[in-house]
């Protein structure tokens, strides 16, 4: 049962009738192709959600390959996060010094460069970046596993696939994510008070204070925590791409690029959606 | 050679005591787009029986394998493994069906991650959890031993050759012990002197364990070697099924043909 849910059988159902292939095309066929292919996408996308979700929620669990992926994802992804917030630390010091200063509210500094890093910058970079490189290897890799008849291999050994490899992956990213963005954030905090303090001395201390003054957890946490989210996108569309690859070396290159693109599209689009949602829970 | 003979001639009546087959399909059809790949397929197979499924290239032989073991869904038609239909079983229930069936690729489709031993180890590690880890290890070494592999234990499967590939995916097909083992073309790509190690192999477990055996491929001389029965596919259906003497004697132009060319 990989691709259809009900089997066509005996005498109960008719045979397809043939396309007719004598029909001349018309001019609107490009632009259908095209609408029909958005449409047949997004069914495919809720297809294999709902068969992952199903997988997800049914035993056995799959907890060596889960702790495996939360390695990949997670541990494997901290340098490049690290290095990411580091950079955006640094920039964020330089840019927001020389603005405060001009409009004389240098004081203002370690407030702008805290909520700077953990609302905006944080949580999105280390969504892009976790979409480039997990997106990227996880939609290469199950595509590359599809190609070879892996996938195929694995289901016929009687082992479902959609638990093994979607939603083992799916779940780590949804895990890692918002502590990939934490390290991210305590990166970029560290790297900004250090550009600052090349500049003009202020203890950690009081850059913590002065950052942090008045701030809640709900000031921080649901920008961390929306990560998830993004956790989902990026594992979803990685390991659906890849799951659903065709053709070759060509169609692995294809589920590699498609990966990271929509990925990193969804994960955008859904910053949007879900930064006026926190306004709101959270005003 | 002579022993893989004396073999396949003890298997000329395999003993199916009157039970009802293994595998049953009925009517099978299925196309992709409009290619018509198979067109109202019907054929048995008993417990203890090899069916060599013969045809040229692109007459859907291994469309028919994938669809017996549930990796697509045929049109038309039903297929009925131990009486049971595998119509509209959902994934987890096809793979309750699936632990009894041994499925050999046609490249193997090893998992290029795992060594040779992981890979045999794999369906053992997620069906025979109630085995310790010095269990599994044994039967994967008889597994291996069994197919001449055992010297391979810790090689990757991009270190080894094709022939020795299809022998570890054919461990792995064989590890739950299944009653039922489909094998598309096992021989393909390979030298004669391989062919004929991987045929006196399939011989050799198909005596011993008396699976119900499908095996698909477009080698007559290894169809005979192996087979109880052979059935010919051309545009879809079955052209002629039963002995290669019943196919020497058909008066069916594409039949000759095909024994002229092979």
């Amino acid at each position: 049962m990989s691709e259809h849910g009900v089997i066509a059988s005996g005498a109960f159902n008719p045979p397809i009738p043939e396309r007719r292939v004598d029909a001349a095309p018309s001019a609107a066929d490009p632009v259908t192709k095209l609408v029909n292919g958005f449409f047949e996408w997004f069914g495919d996308l809720g297809i294999f959600c709902w068969k992952v979700l199903r997988a997800a929620v049914t035993p056995p669990y799959e907890w060596r390959e889960l702790i495996r992926q939360l390695d990949e994802v997670g541990s494997k992804s901290f340098p490049l996060i690290a290095l990411a917030g580091a950079a955006i630390g640094v920039i964020i010091s330089l840019e927001a010094r020389y603005s405060l200063t001009r409009f004389g509210a240098k004081s203002m500094f370690p407030a702008t460069l805290v909520y700077s890093v953990i609302q905006v910058m944080g949580p999105i970079i280390t969504g892009l970046i976790v979409s480039g490189r997990v997106g990227a290897g996880m939609g290469a890799e199950l595509a590359s596993m599809k190609v070879s008849e892996q996938i195929d291999a694995i289901e016929a050994s009687a082992i479902n696939p959609y638990r093994l490899l979607a939603t083992t992956r799916i779940l780590a990213c949804i895990l890692m994510l918002p502590l990939l963005t934490l390290a991210t954030d305590a990166s970029g905090l560290l790297t900004g008070w250090f550009a600052q303090t090349l500049v003009e001395p202020l203890s950690f201390h009081q850059f913590i204070d002065a950052g942090f003054h008045g701030a809640t957890f709900s000031s921080f946490l649901p920008q961390t925590f929306k990560t998830a989210v993004y956790g989902l996108i990026i594992g979803t569309i990685a390991c659906f791409q890849g799951m659903r690859t065709r053709g070759g070396a060509e169609g692995v290159g294809r589920a590699a690029t498609n990966s990271v693109v929509i990925a990193s599209l969804f994960v955008i689009l859904a910053d949007v959606v879900l930064v006026k949602l926190i306004l709101v829970v959270f005003p | 050679m002579a022993a893989a003979n004396d073999i396949a001639m003890k298997q000329e009546e395999p003993q199916h005591d009157g039970q009802a087959p293994v595998i049953v399909v009925e009517d099978l059809r299925k196309a992709f787009g409009i290619h018509k790949v198979l067109d109202g397929i019907n054929l048995s197979v008993n417990r203890g029986e090899t069916l060599a499924v013969l045809g040229r290239s692109g007459t859907g032989k291994s469309v028919l394998l994938r669809l017996i073991i549930g990796l697509e869904t045929p049109d038309f038609g039903s297929i009925r493994i131990h009486g049971q239909s595998i119509a509209g079983l959902a994934i987890d229930q096809m793979g309750e069906i699936r632990k009894k069936m041994g499925f050999l690729f046609q490249h193997a489709a090893l998992y290029d991650s795992l060594t040779v031993a992981g890979n045999v180890a794999f369906p053992l590690e997620h069906h025979r959890r109630e085995l310790s880890k010095s269990e599994r290890s044994d039967r994967v070494k008889q597994l291996l031993a069994e197919v001449g592999m055992e010297g391979n234990l810790e090689k990757m499967p991009s270190d080894i050759s094709g022939g020795m590939q299809k022998r570890v995916g054919l461990a792995r097909a064989l590890a739950l012990e299944p009653e039922i083992l489909l094998l598309d073309e096992p021989t393909a790509g390979l030298d004669p002197i391989s062919s004929g190690e991987i045929d006196d192999l399939i011989l050799k477990l198909q005596h011993e364990r008396q699976m119900a055996s499908i095996v698909v491929t477009h080698d007559l001389h290894s169809a005979k070697t192996i087979a109880n029965r052979l059935a010919l596919l051309d545009q879809g259906n079955v052209v002629i099924e039963g002995s290669f003497k019943d196919l020497q004697g058909s008066d069916v132009e594409f039949v000759k043909e095909f024994l002229k060319q092979s």
